[in-house]
């Protein structure tokens, strides 16, 4: 089990100053570009050792950190 | 001809109702483009704005377009300003053009508010009734000289020049792509490319020509592959023409393995050097798609030379930039001579394509717009790009690299890109630039990729290039930073190699 903190800071990492709620909205609104989102995959991968496929690579599942979480829960059991 | 807005009314007259330019939420008819270009060129003739610059303060969306048709009918000329840009830069752009008025909408009210320019928001002006003999009057008066935009490019000082584009330059460069690629009613572009970009500019009124449909895609899905691949299918998208970081998304993620191929049947890319293993993905999926590898300065409105794939290439080949576009010619020059085939040289263009100069930039403009030293006889203008090519055995032009990337180490000249174009054979590899670190007299290879492929480059490298091309630092980034047009930012990497 991992918790939103987790999440919330590997945002931070991948853009400095983004604080966002576990629900906020962050591809529609531009908080995350793709160039970002890009870089979140890659620390995703290597955080928690998981495999995110292009199938996976989906906007619901990165929409907020709430979604993030949730895929990298999913993927982990895999 | 001497006005796009004809390409537009013969368009709307032909097909009233056929989609023209559409978002994600909207769809403008060629029909309704025609009437809010001229409701919003009735608004800002009324508030002054002929014969001047009007700023667009707008989201990359359809009624951007609408907004840029609509200060052409007011004779004036726009500046598409990046609303994602800092602050600082876009006040640098306004302080250098002095528009008569900055056009925005009610969600970037608040925001243009703080750019001190008299505003009108694109509500407002669609709802003017049109005035048909204001219009005329202006239309009567103009010339096909006159600008039709000024497009920003980044200046070496940091200080942003204004490519002031004309009408006689879209007639005769929308002729030119509508016909190379045989764009016509049946075409959907899928637009990639901001409007503050000059590809989007071959989006656009090549469609006024032809009829074509501009899909506005929505810049978020670009994140998302095979979404990216579903909403072009969705759209009926025919045709792309895209940065190669763009392309390069959807290479990197194989993501047309793992949904419906889009119907695509011509794919275009410019702006930076196209990794040929990206492409090769591409090309693998689509064997009957047309091609082409397009080149050009913005300064030649968007395009002056091109190259139609005909012929598989190698991972790790560069692709030619090939021939000149119909009615537009290139010198390849060194000391203001042209150089034998096989040497390399400044690439210039001269043609209807060439910009009229940089606005409100005379010193910048004589030193890029000369006159063409090969022929003294009377006044003729030719652009110098600032790119070194040279022209290979098949009578094809090479691209070598900028003139300003073009380093010295250890003695030799070195052509950063070679670098770049030999390491791209490397599986992996997701995208890369080599950059050259002065104090430490040294090469540096920054490198995206899923895993650490540092070795395997360095081996593949030193099997390819001389030792003093081989770059002494393989550095993994995690993102390779974009700048505001997808390209790969230079800028920013030169950053990261003095910090470190």
């Amino acid at each position: 089990m991992h918790t939103i903190e987790e999440i919330l800071a590997i945002l931070a990492e991948v853009k400095p100053g983004l604080a966002p709620t576990a629900e906020e909205e962050l591809i529609k609104t531009g908080l995350l570009d793709s160039v970002e989102v890009m870089s979140l995959v890659m620390s995703l991968s290597e955080e928690f050792d998981i495999e995110i496929t292009p199938l996976d690579l989906k906007e619901e599942n990165f929409h907020t950190a709430a979604a993030i979480l949730a895929l990298v829960e999913r993927l982990e059991n895999e | 001809m001497k006005n796009i807005l004809e390409l537009l009314e013969a368009t709307a007259a032909r097909l009233p109702d056929a989609p023209a330019f559409c978002d994600e939420t909207q769809t403008f008819t060629w029909a309704e483009t025609l009437a809010a270009a001229r409701a919003i060129g009735t608004a800002l003739a009324g508030q002054g704005a002929t014969g001047r610059p009007v700023a667009l303060y707008l989201a990359h969306t359809a009624p951007c377009i609408l907004a840029m048709l609509g200060v052409v009918a007011a004779g004036g000329f726009y500046t598409v300003l990046d609303t994602a840009q800092p602050a600082e830069r876009i006040a640098r752009i306004t302080t250098q053009l002095a528009p008569a008025l900055l056009l925005t909408d009610a969600a970037h009210l608040p925001a243009a508010a703080a750019l001190a320019v008299p505003t009108l928001t694109l509500e407002d002006a669609l709802a003017t009734p049109p005035d048909a003999a204001r219009l005329n009057t202006i239309r009567t008066a103009a010339v096909d000289a006159d600008l039709a935009y000024v497009l920003f490019t980044s200046g070496s000082t940091g200080l942003p020049k204004g490519v002031a584009i004309t009408h006689r330059n879209l007639l005769a460069y929308s002729e030119w792509a509508a016909a190379t690629f045989a764009i016509s009613e049946k075409t959907v572009f899928g637009n990639q490319t901001p409007f503050y970009f000059s590809m989007s500019v071959t989006d656009i009124y090549v469609a006024l020509r032809t009829g074509a449909c501009v899909q506005v895609l929505p810049r978020r899905l670009f994140s998302f592959p095979v979404q990216l691949l579903d909403y072009l299918t969705a759209k009926g998208v025919n045709t792309l023409y895209w940065v190669p970081s763009a392309l390069g998304i959807v290479a990197n993620w194989k993501a047309l393995d793992y949904t419906a191929l889009p119907p695509l049947t011509t794919i275009l890319f410019a702006g930076e050097v196209m990794p040929t293993a990206k492409l090769n993905y591409w090309r693998a999926h689509y064997p009957a798609a047309r091609f082409a590898n397009l080149y050009g300065p913005t300064e030649t409105t968007d395009i002056c030379a091109y190259y139609e794939l005909t012929r598989a290439f190698a991972d790790d080949e560069a692709l030619p930039i090939g021939r000149a576009c119909d009615n537009c010619a290139l010198l390849v020059l060194k000391d203001g001579k042209a150089v034998p085939p096989g040497e390399e040289g400044e690439l210039c263009a001269r043609g209807s394509f060439l910009a009229a100069g940089y606005y409100a930039m005379p010193e910048k403009t004589a030193e890029r717009f000369i006159q063409n030293p090969l022929q003294p006889h009377y006044p003729e203008v030719i652009y110098r790009t600032g790119d070194l090519v040279r022209w290979n055995e098949r009578g094809e032009l090479v691209y070598c690299g900028r003139i300003d990337h073009q380093i010295k180490h250890r003695g030799y000249r070195i052509e950063l890109g070679e670098v770049e174009t030999a390491a791209f054979g490397q599986e992996k590899l997701e995208s890369c630039a080599c950059l050259y670190d002065p104090p430490r007299d040294r090469l540096v290879l920054f490198y995206q990729a899923k895993r650490d492929v540092a070795e395997p480059l360095r081996q593949r490298l030193a099997g390819r290039l001389p030792s003093y091309m081989c770059p002494a630092v393989y550095c993994r980034v995690k993102r390779m930073p974009q700048n505001a047009n997808g390209k790969i930012d230079r800028k920013e990497l030169q950053t990261l190699l003095e910090k470190a």
